[in-house]
């Protein structure tokens, strides 16, 4: 069993009465790489803020450690934190600004020296103590403020968006570095990113929000492969959401046509939401198809191609290797363990819905309202 | 931005308005070195009036004190000014935009409404506290119209200093004192010697609030001047105002460099900042 570190207990936020933290219960366990993933605003960085104690909840304990650290300020707390714009100092060069915590718990010389040093070979800036930081490129600034902090030895690191200002190649090393320098010193770090790939590649735990409420806890794969509802699977990833009814464990009505799937536990002929991924629909030739549909839109994005398909007015996006051209019927085939299905909730019929997309491109709705007549799928 | 050519009227506007500003200085620095007293023909060079000068003792002590109470209000009015302008940063801006605004107040207002005020406040309050105008008021006037400049200076730099610094410092164990003189101090420490400089060279530069507020015992060198003008006609004075109109000059050309520079610095960073990722 991993050993809890930190709780928040019936935490809320407000901001003038804008609440940014709707009564979240959550705990982080010890050595874990843990995410907090959502869009911006949904209250992920206020969290950070509040273990960080830069900030003191409106309502609700924060424990650390088993004991209540609400009042502890944030020089007394064993955490330390990585800002996303650095926040270096900018009067000290790179040694200095790797030292600073510990000249400020007053280390012996030797021992900051050496632990500086160690921390700068850690991460890969050796050679640069004697440099300004204001001369070094984004991504060298990011390594002395991720130094900075782990120098202090804190039991868990708080990076907010720490990678927000770098380019594409960049981040992608520095992701692998991150999991890399976690895993070395073996220590909590709690992450903040509103950028999901950057979630699923690094993390142990994603936490999804949104409107400052935990919409799901969980793996990775979980995250991914069962969202709990709308919100989450849209966040996370590409995702085509139907309205269906679960006719008993295993099969699911949607479309007016019965599906094979692997999930249970509902009442009989409950209303749920559909999940299908885009990757996990296999194109057939019209005749074998579960479905049948016109391909309205069609974007080449390297490894597949983004098709648009319009079933029945509802369109799908699906991707696939197979080029169909745009005006091409089409079927399509979906494995059971391809249907994810969904409670309804609030977010039910918000997302997944690719209709917009195919507007923003051109509009080919019209020229397939015939050809949409005899879009009956085929009897099981 | 296009630059236009300034039109020849536009032009001759331009002079005109320089000459107005300017001529009156020009005349009384040339009739400083005037060997006769006339204020009207032109006589021969001479440093007579400078030599003069500093042998005149009162003249001499008048400039004691103008340098005593400009060092010491100036000083004062640094520390307080940059204590409150750090205080107003940490406000919500609901608080601090008010307050700012009434802290402009004094900067506009007529000087002497500014002095007739002081002077009144003074010899009210002294009427209950046992004391009299003198050099205490004198400095207590000064400061006070000297912190809105130091705040107005050190407010820009604490709004171009990034805010996360002060956590950053907090996160790794300062506390907020120490926070404040390792981090916030060397940020803005320009904008702490310009507001130094500035509340100088106002102190240095006035006149009616302190002929309201030094009482009948102490003279300043602006005071001094002033009442040089109304017992004798000697050309002493235009030599002691060309000497304070240069220091005054020279101070302010020092703190137009120094902004301009810290600003051009600024937006090097800013620059640098945005063409990195």
């Amino acid at each position: 069993m991993p050993k809890e570190l930190i709780r928040l207990q019936n935490c809320t936020m407000a901001f003038d009465g804008d609440v940014v933290l709707d009564n979240v219960n959550i705990h982080f366990n010890d050595k874990e790489f843990l995410t907090l993933l959502g869009p911006s605003g949904c209250g992920k960085t206020t969290m950070l803020r509040i273990i960080g104690g830069f900030l003191k909840p409106t309502s609700g304990d924060v424990i650390f450690d088993g004991e209540r650290i609400n009042d502890v300020p944030p020089n007394k707390r064993t955490v330390n934190t990585v800002f996303q714009k650095y926040a270096l100092f900018p009067n000290m060069d790179v040694f200095e600004n790797v030292a600073f915590g510990l000249r400020i718990a007053k280390v012996p010389k030797d021992e900051i020296k050496q632990r500086v040093m160690e921390m700068l070979e850690v991460v890969s800036l050796k050679g640069f103590e004697h440099r300004d930081v204001t001369s070094l490129s984004g991504g060298q600034q990011q390594r002395v403020a991720i130094a900075r902090a782990l120098v202090n030895r804190p039991k868990v690191l708080l990076l907010d968006e720490p990678l927000g200002a770098l380019d594409m190649r960049l981040r992608k090393d520095m992701q692998i570095e991150l999991k890399r320098i976690q895993q070395a010193l073996d220590i909590t770090f709690i992450y903040v990113t509103h950028d999901q790939e950057e979630a699923l590649a690094m993390s142990d735990i994603v936490v999804v929000m949104n409107h400052g409420v935990i919409q799901q806890i969980g793996t990775p794969e979980k995250i991914y492969n069962e969202p709990k509802n709308a919100f989450v699977a849209d966040f996370i990833g590409e995702s085509n959401i139907l309205d269906g009814v679960m006719i008993e464990d295993g099969l699911v009505e949607f479309f007016g046509r019965r599906f094979q799937c692997l999930d249970g536990g509902f009442a009989p002929n409950e209303p749920v939401d559909v999940v299908i991924r885009p990757e996990d629909v296999d194109i057939v030739p019209p005749e074998e198809g579960m479905l049948r549909g016109v391909v309205t839109n069609l974007t080449f994005k390297g490894v597949h191609y983004d098709t648009f398909v319009d079933f029945k007015g509802f369109k799908w996006l699906i991707q696939t290797t197979d080029y169909c051209p745009v005006g091409s019927r089409i079927g399509i085939k979906i494995d059971p363990d391809g249907i994810h299905i969904m409670k309804k909730s609030e977010y039910s019929g918000m997302f997944g819905d690719y209709s917009s997309y195919s507007e923003e491109y051109d509009e080919l709705g019209d020229v397939n309202a015939e050809i949409l007549e005899e879009l009956e799928a085929p009897e099981a | 931005m296009k630059k236009r050519q300034a039109s020849p009227l536009g032009r001759i506007f331009m002079i005109l308005v320089y000459l107005f500003l300017y001529a009156p200085i020009f005349v009384l620095i040339v009739f400083s070195f005037n060997s006769s007293k006339s204020r009207s023909v032109w006589t021969g060079f001479t440093f007579k009036w400078y030599t003069e000068l500093f042998q005149d003792s009162s003249i001499l002590s008048s400039l004691g004190t103008t340098l005593l109470v400009s060092v010491l209000s100036a000083l004062i009015a640094t520390l307080v000014g940059t204590i409150a302008a750090v205080g107003f940063f940490n406000m919500k801006k609901r608080w601090s935009t008010p307050l700012l605004s009434v802290n402009n107040i004094p900067v506009m207002n007529a000087d002497i409404v500014t002095g007739v005020s002081l002077c009144l406040a003074f010899v009210a309050a002294g009427s209950f506290l046992k004391f009299k105008l003198g050099f205490g008021t004198l400095l207590i006037a000064h400061i006070t119209f000297n912190i809105p400049y130091v705040i107005l200076s050190v407010m820009p730099k604490l709004q171009q200093m990034d805010k996360h610094l002060v956590d950053a410092a907090q996160d790794l164990g300062c506390t907020w004192s120490q926070a404040f003189v390792k981090v916030i101090m060397p940020e803005i420490m320009p904008g702490i010697v310009n507001g130094a400089i500035i509340a100088f060279t106002m102190s240095v530069d006035d006149f009616v609030i302190s002929y309201f507020t030094a009482g009948s015992k102490v003279q300043t060198l602006a005071m001094n001047i002033y009442s040089m003008t109304r017992k004798r006609i000697s050309p002493k004075i235009n030599a002691v105002s060309t000497l304070l109109f240069l220091v005054v000059m020279i101070l302010l050309i020092i703190v137009n460099i120094r902004e301009s520079r810290q600003n051009a610095e600024a937006e090097r960073k800013k620059l640098k900042a945005a063409s990195e990722p």
